[in-house]
């Protein structure tokens, strides 16, 4: 038997503690790869909303305010299905026309085995690829009107002189939009957009809602009671303790962006012609 | 079965009245609008009472935040850190796992490890922390003039603060307030996805939601019909703290009167 501070450094380095450890990074690729994304969905909109074709810009409209206006759990969820099915939907139409059955049976929804996505044949990895990939684009739609709102508003932020000077000069809406405009937006948006990293950190315990085995799906499996019987390392019910450790994680994470952001705007604001980035920022946030 | 005998038998089912066993199969547009409009009605009681609590717990934390004695400036700063700085979702799971191990000390303890009362703390506690940042806001940006004219007037200490801070305070921060209000609405769909337990299957509207769409299925039906009941009370939300506002400015000239503008753009 071990005691104290060797037990502790045993059963802290389990495989399964070493899955949970892990699930940090998922949670932190999760990040690297939707903020980028989100910030591309994010400028579609911003562009859609702009244009002069009134279709379009209440297409981008509608996108910013659904997304904002409903809780944003339900979209998660929403999502997460809708994306797989309307996938399984695409597949069928184009691999088995000749199926004519409804795919809609009552309570099911049913495809040809040729359209499942991922085939039914596929590697377990896979299959957490693929859930991982649906969480990521669901975040990414979902942040992207966010971003949207953001930049919309950012492009709309840059004075107007800069743009009538630009066509002053003979260039075209296409290059002043390209070379004036959206280089003189970053300042406008940073505010939002950092305000918007935060919120997306603290989006991410939502992982687990979407099925993905992140950090929530480890500390609730590894801190519940363990007996002798399965377990080498038995203990009661530590699932406060762990999900303290998570709440810690989160503060020092936020807090520590919060501080980069902060010298990033500084950085940034350092010769812009606006009266100090800090009565931006404090207007923004 | 007509809709009449949907709406007897499942319109409070939220709350534990009417049919016991939730549908099983052969769903109407009925079911969907009964079902999650009768678990809209927990979204409603934890939204209003924690809103309701939390704002004089924020403006304590407000006036705590910015007064002069450090420690009470300490401890409020940490207590809006805290709330704002990590998310809701394992706030919830960390206060219902600290509840039930509590329970085990006292049984003082056992009604908050279910949600009417264990989820209502948490959102009290997180609404407060996020109010309070913006009264704090607002209590920085009284104008300087107002409480040079209160000083004038010899007014101090309670007088002062009743008849000049508070108001001013409340008229600044309420556009935000408002925000913080629907937001907080939105986030009280959290509560049963996060280790608060739906005790007899009486959850709230996502909870059905989501019921409906694993059992049919279908996410196209339930999810748009829960998202038309918060896009009505989110329009309920705005006329009331619209007309909280038009009161609150009711001494100004016309032009100079805020507008409500509707941007909750935020997770927590």
């Amino acid at each position: 038997m071990l005691f104290g501070l060797k037990w502790l450094s045993c059963y802290l380095t389990t495989g399964k503690h070493m899955a949970f450890y892990g699930s940090f990074g998922t949670v932190l690729l999760l990040l690297a790869i939707t903020a980028p994304t989100a910030l591309l969905f994010g400028f579609g909109g911003a562009m859609l909303a702009r244009v002069r074709f009134l279709p379009a810009s209440l297409l981008g409209k509608t996108y910013i305010a659904l997304v904002r206006g409903v809780p944003d759990i339900a979209f998660f969820l929403f999502f997460v299905i809708a994306l797989d099915q309307a996938l399984e939907w695409l597949m069928h139409k184009a691999k088995c026309p000749e199926w004519d059955e409804p795919i809609r049976q009552g309570s099911d929804f049913i495809v040809c085995q040729a359209a499942k996505v991922p085939p039914g044949s596929a590697p377990q990895w896979l299959h957490e690829t693929y859930g991982f990939a649906l969480a990521v684009i669901t975040f990414a739609i979902v942040f992207g009107a966010f971003a949207a709102n953001v930049l919309f508003g950012a492009m709309r932020a840059v004075p107007h002189d800069q743009l009538e000077t630009a066509a002053a000069y003979g260039m075209t809406q296409r290059q002043t939009f390209w070379r004036v405009l959206v280089p003189q937006m970053w300042i406008y948006a940073l505010p939002g957009l950092s305000n918007l990293w935060m919120v997306l950190i603290k989006a991410t315990p939502l992982l687990f809602l979407l099925g993905v085995e992140d950090i929530v799906y480890w500390a609730r499996d590894l801190g519940g009671a363990k007996t002798p019987r399965f377990t080498d390392y038995p203990h009661g019910d530590w699932r406060m303790w762990y999900f303290l450790a998570l709440l810690v994680f989160y503060l020092v994470f936020t807090r520590i962006s919060e501080i980069v952001l902060d010298r990033l705007m500084r950085r940034l604001s350092v010769g812009q012609a606006i009266s100090g980035g800090d009565a931006k920022r404090r207007a923004g946030a | 079965m007509s809709c009449w005998d949907i709406i007897a038998d499942y319109g409070l089912r939220s709350l534990g009245i009417g049919e016991r066993l939730l549908p099983r199969d052969n769903f109407t547009l009925c079911h969907h609008f009964t079902l999650i409009g009768s678990g809209l009605l927990w979204n409603i009681y934890f939204g209003t009472l924690a809103l309701i609590s939390g704002f004089f717990l924020a403006v304590a934390v407000a006036l705590g935040k910015a007064s002069r004695n450090i420690v009470l400036r300490k401890l409020a700063g940490w207590f809006v850190l805290v709330f704002r700085g990590s998310p809701l979702f394992i706030q919830f799971f960390f206060a219902y796992f600290l509840f039930l191990s509590l329970k085990g000390v006292h049984p003082v303890f056992s009604p908050f490890t279910s949600a009417w009362l264990g989820a209502l703390v948490v959102l009290f506690l997180n609404t407060a922390a996020y109010s309070a940042e913006i009264f704090y806001g607002a209590l920085r940006s009284i104008p300087r003039g107002d409480l040079e004219a209160a000083d004038a007037y010899g007014m101090s200490g309670w007088p002062r603060f009743r008849r000049i801070t508070y108001p001013t305070m409340l008229r600044l921060a309420w556009p935000a307030y408002t925000n913080e209000a629907i937001f907080l609405f939105h986030a009280t769909t959290l509560v049963f996805f996060s280790g608060f337990p739906a005790w007899q299957q009486k959850g709230d509207s996502l909870y059905y939601a989501s019921y409906l769409a694993d059992k049919t299925f279908n996410p196209f039906i339930p999810y748009p019909v829960l998202a038309g009941y918060f896009i009505l009370l989110t329009l309920v939300i705005i006329a009331i703290f619209g007309a909280i506002n038009t009161r609150l400015n009711r001494h100004l000239p016309r032009p100079m009167r805020p507008r409500l503008r509707f941007r909750p753009n935020l997770i927590r």
